[in-house]
């Protein structure tokens, strides 16, 4: 029995590890098995992982070498990525949960943020937004008539077009 | 801690962030999508130079029509060029009816002719064919005066625009135009090549090319690109939408423009320090030796016919007595670079007359003695490594008078020199070569032609000759340009939506006195600004997924026979991690096969896939009907751009008919190459399946599109006579030669 969960787990380790060089191989241009930094955060999100910036942060701090050069060997990441992925860390968020932080936002209970007010939350608390995600963010979330965002429909269907 | 609101919003934002990283990632897989299969259509090259080459081994012509079949396959026939071009009888002869409302010409040009055009195409109007091939000849004049490396200065308009490819979209030639202004004296541009081929409007795109040119010849330059190149027009478009959109002389308008585009620049320099070419350089290129020869003797990048022995050479064969002729057959063989081999096939001296077929195929066999001491041993470039003794034999007309031989050109018959290796070698590296990061010089493989040159190969240039840069095109870029090698090296490319609307944006660059450069990019589409990044990346993707999909169709066969070896306990089921391993050793496509597997299959349990469902799906969504002989549909399907080049080929007259007889003959010699196993009977049902008004004539565009109609055919009634049974026979009778 032992051995059969150790042979599991290596198949499943095996499987983990054609995935994340996939996902590393999209962004290594040059083929010598680097990618950039900025990178990073992309390839671990599609890996589907859900961390925060701080998060991301220190998973980068794991696998830069000691002096940064810019760019992360994909022999460093492939260790950190593999417990990451084994250990679940990071999971994504699921559709209620999301839909109960638009509601605590939404303190007039209305089942709208207005523009004004998605702004305002996006770029001062929590992890705030640059400029360039806020102005994305708003092209496909508001409502150009009403100025606002239905939040459980914007909900609905990001979810409906990720799958 | 932290109050309420802030972590709903970090909860919220760190949601956005993984969407819009997985949107990212989707984009960037779509674009390998593309590019590995564009690459993958010019590998098909390859395979079609590995075709010929196996004729040649393996084929013995054992009669007449076959023979004169391949002769066919084999000649080119070249235009004999100066005598003819001097006719201008050509397009005078040609009558513009009242009735034609489009822009009529007169020479010498003047500036608001130039205007005009383009304002006629943006009407979607078309230029008659007498203005065309009168501009054509004109511009041919003007052509033939400039030298290889044409130097511009910026002291003189100040600012200098260059842009990059744009492959027959003509729509942003007319946004660039918009945005940066139309040519004039004080706006000087350079288009680095690629102007036609894929997109539509190739023929419109030269047309306002030209006719600026010859305009402002001082401040507009032109470019030679790879694609300037009737062999890679019969390929990628442009022959067709010539011969489309100029029924009665649309092949006249071919032939003078293959006298006209081996007479484009090679490259233009801007004030001795910035180098601007098509493709790239090699460790071998050598500017001054550029600057010298003579370019217009490269006709086509992919067809080195002839090559002129050096008179070193010429006199050294002499002396040793040999039988010889000035003129060392080369063959019909693919740009290549020093390590890849190439099988060179020997032509017997071609004679440029249009008048009969003379050139041979050398051909294993009984041949006459006569014949064979006709021809010299031919020795081959150290690089290629086969090297075969082969000997010619007689086209149809036997009484053919021998070749010109020892001599050099013949004046009378019209014929031209041919290049020497290393000229046409150089031209090829910097219309084809590529950059890559590693330092070094190698052969690009994707390509075929031209090498991979390295930061090294980019400094040692600059520093040899003292420039400061160098603007080449020929990568489609996202953002529609790129720099690399320490931005000693620029990529620009100015056809926006390239692979699909949304794709990646054009751009161009300004060069003013101080030589630095200024980036402008755009994408002229329609309206898909108005879209949000994820509607344009879910279209984009969409359509390289589509794409994508056809070919994993089209090597159905392979796939199962992949797919079966990973189930040796014959379930049906295979793990989703051994269908991506299949699928990428049988398409070779090198793509993130993992990240792309929730769009290619639906149907999974378990991370296990049913894959002889999966395949069936795929098919469903290819063919229109159940219950077809899929797999004959397969190979032609696989096959398409190759057969339609083969046929363009074939149909050396542009008449765009070839036999029922050639047809099968080609694709009886293709399949046997490709081995794939197809009876006689079924393609010669297959021939007269396509010949819908049953004159013994297969319209090449009609068959390209009539898949539906050869599925039609196998699946009434002939499911056994379609595709396992291998006839090894060479087949009956050949039906009577129309022609």
């Amino acid at each position: 029995r032992a051995s059969e969960s150790e042979g599991e787990k290596e198949a499943i380790v095996a499987d983990f590890h054609k995935k994340i060089k996939d996902a590393f191989e999209v962004f290594d241009h040059e083929s010598n098995n680097t990618v950039d930094v900025r990178e990073i955060g992309t390839i671990i999100r599609s890996l589907g992982c859900c961390p925060t910036e701080g998060e991301l942060h220190d998973l980068i701090a794991e696998v830069e070498e000691e002096e940064p050069t810019g760019f992360i060997r994909y022999e460093k990441f492939l260790p950190v990525m593999t417990k990451v992925l084994l250990e679940r860390k990071y999971r994504p968020i699921p559709e209620d949960v999301l839909l109960r932080a638009f509601e605590v936002l939404d303190t007039a209970k209305h089942g709208f943020l207005t523009k004004e007010e998605l702004i305002k939350y996006m770029t001062e608390e929590g992890e705030p937004f640059s400029q360039e995600e806020m102005e994305e963010m708003l092209s496909a979330a508001i409502d150009p008539e009403s100025n606002s965002i239905n939040y459980k429909e914007y909900i609905t269907m990001m979810v409906i077009d990720e799958n | 801690g932290k109050s309420k609101a802030f972590k709903a919003a970090a909860l919220i934002q760190r949601w956005y962030r993984r969407y819009m990283a997985r949107l990212e990632m989707r984009r960037r897989c779509t674009w390998s999508i593309f590019q590995s299969i564009e690459y993958a259509g010019q590998q098909d090259q390859v395979k079609l130079h590995d075709f010929f080459s196996y004729l040649v081994d393996h084929f013995t012509p054992r009669n007449h029509n076959e023979r004169d079949f391949l002769n066919r396959m084999f000649t080119e026939e070249r235009f004999a060029q100066d005598s003819e071009m001097e006719k201008s009888s050509d397009f005078e002869s040609i009558e513009v009816p009242d009735s034609y409302t489009g822009p009529r010409l007169s020479f010498p040009l003047l500036p608001d002719q130039a205007t005009a055009l383009v304002e006629a195409f943006r009407l979607k109007q078309q230029l008659h064919a007498r203005y065309v091939l009168n501009l054509l000849y004109e511009t041919r004049k003007h052509l033939a005066q400039l030298p290889n490396i044409n130097r511009v200065s910026t002291c003189y308009s100040e600012e200098i625009t260059v842009c990059g490819d744009l492959h027959g979209q003509l729509d942003d030639l007319i946004f660039i135009f918009y945005k940066n202004g139309l040519p004039s004296p004080e706006r000087a541009y350079v288009f680095n090549g690629d102007f036609v081929d894929r997109g539509k409007e190739s023929v419109e795109i030269l047309m306002v090319l030209f006719a600026f040119m010859l305009v402002y010849p001082k401040e507009f330059h032109l470019n030679r690109g790879n694609h300037e190149d009737h062999m890679v027009n019969l390929r990628y478009g442009f022959t067709k939408e010539v011969l489309h959109k100029y029924k009665t002389h649309g092949k006249k308008i071919l032939r003078t423009l293959q006298d006209v585009f081996c007479w484009l620049p090679l490259a233009t320099l801007v004030d001795e320090k910035v180098l601007v070419l098509h493709g790239g350089i090699s460790d071998r290129t050598d500017l001054e030796f550029l600057a010298k020869l003579d370019r217009h003797k490269i006709v086509s990048t992919l067809r080195c016919k002839m090559r002129k022995e050096s008179t070193k050479q010429e006199e050294e064969k002499k002396t040793a007595n040999q039988p010889s002729s000035a003129q060392e057959p080369t063959p019909w063989f693919l740009p290549q670079s020093r390590s890849l081999p190439s099988t060179p096939f020997h032509l017997r001296p071609d004679k440029a007359h249009r008048a009969g077929r003379s050139c041979s195929i050398p051909c294993p066999g009984a041949l006459d003695r006569q014949e064979l001491s006709r021809h010299a041993r031919r020795s081959v470039d150290l690089e290629l490594e086969r090297c075969r003794q082969q000997a010619g034999f007689p086209g149809i007309k036997e009484s053919e008078e021998p070749s010109p031989l020892a001599s050099g050109p013949d004046p009378e018959s019209g014929e031209l020199l041919e290049p020497t290796q290393e000229e046409w070698r150089q031209v090829v590296d910097i219309l084809w070569s590529d950059p890559m990061a590693q330092e070094g010089c190698k052969a690009n493989t994707v390509r075929g032609g031209g090498c991979y040159f390295g930061p090294d190969v980019t400094e040692q240039l600059l520093e040899r000759y003292s420039l400061q840069l160098l603007i080449r095109s020929h990568e489609c870029k996202p953002e529609g340009y790129e720099f690399c090698h320490n931005r000693k090296v620029l990529t620009i490319f100015s056809a926006s939506n390239y692979y699909e609307v949304g794709s990646n944006r054009g751009a161009y660059v300004k060069l003013g006195p101080s030589l630095t450069p200024h980036i402008v990019q755009y994408q002229a589409n329609k309206g898909t600004h108005l879209l949000t990044m994820r509607q344009r990346i879910s279209r984009v993707e969409e359509s390289a997924l589509r794409a994508l999909r056809k070919k994993l169709f089209a090597h159905s066969s392979d796939l199962l026979d992949e797919f079966k070896k990973h189930d040796a306990d014959k379930t049906g089921i295979i793990s989703l991690s051994d269908w991506a391993a299949a699928v990428e050793s049988v398409l070779h496509l090198g793509l993130p096969w993992r990240m792309l597997r929730p769009q290619l299959v639906n149907s999974s349990t378990d991370n296990m896939l049913e894959y002889k469902t999966w395949l069936e799906s795929l098919a469903k969504e290819q063919l229109s009907r159940e219950n077809i002989q899929s797999s004959l549909l397969e190979k032609l399907y696989r096959n398409r751009s190759n057969l339609e080049t083969i046929f363009r080929i074939i149909d050396s007259d542009h008449s765009g008919f070839i036999s029922l007889d050639e047809f099968r003959q080609t694709w009886k010699l293709f399949s046997s190459h490709m081995n794939i196993d197809i009876s006689d009977n079924c393609i010669c049902d297959l021939a007269r399946s396509i010949d819908f008004n049953k004159d013994g004539q297969i319209d090449i565009n009609e068959f390209l599109e009539a898949f539906r109609l050869v599925e039609q055919s196998c699946s009434e009634g002939r499911d056994s006579a379609c595709p396992q049974s291998t006839d090894t026979s060479d087949g009956g009778p050949s039906s009577p030669d129309p022609h």
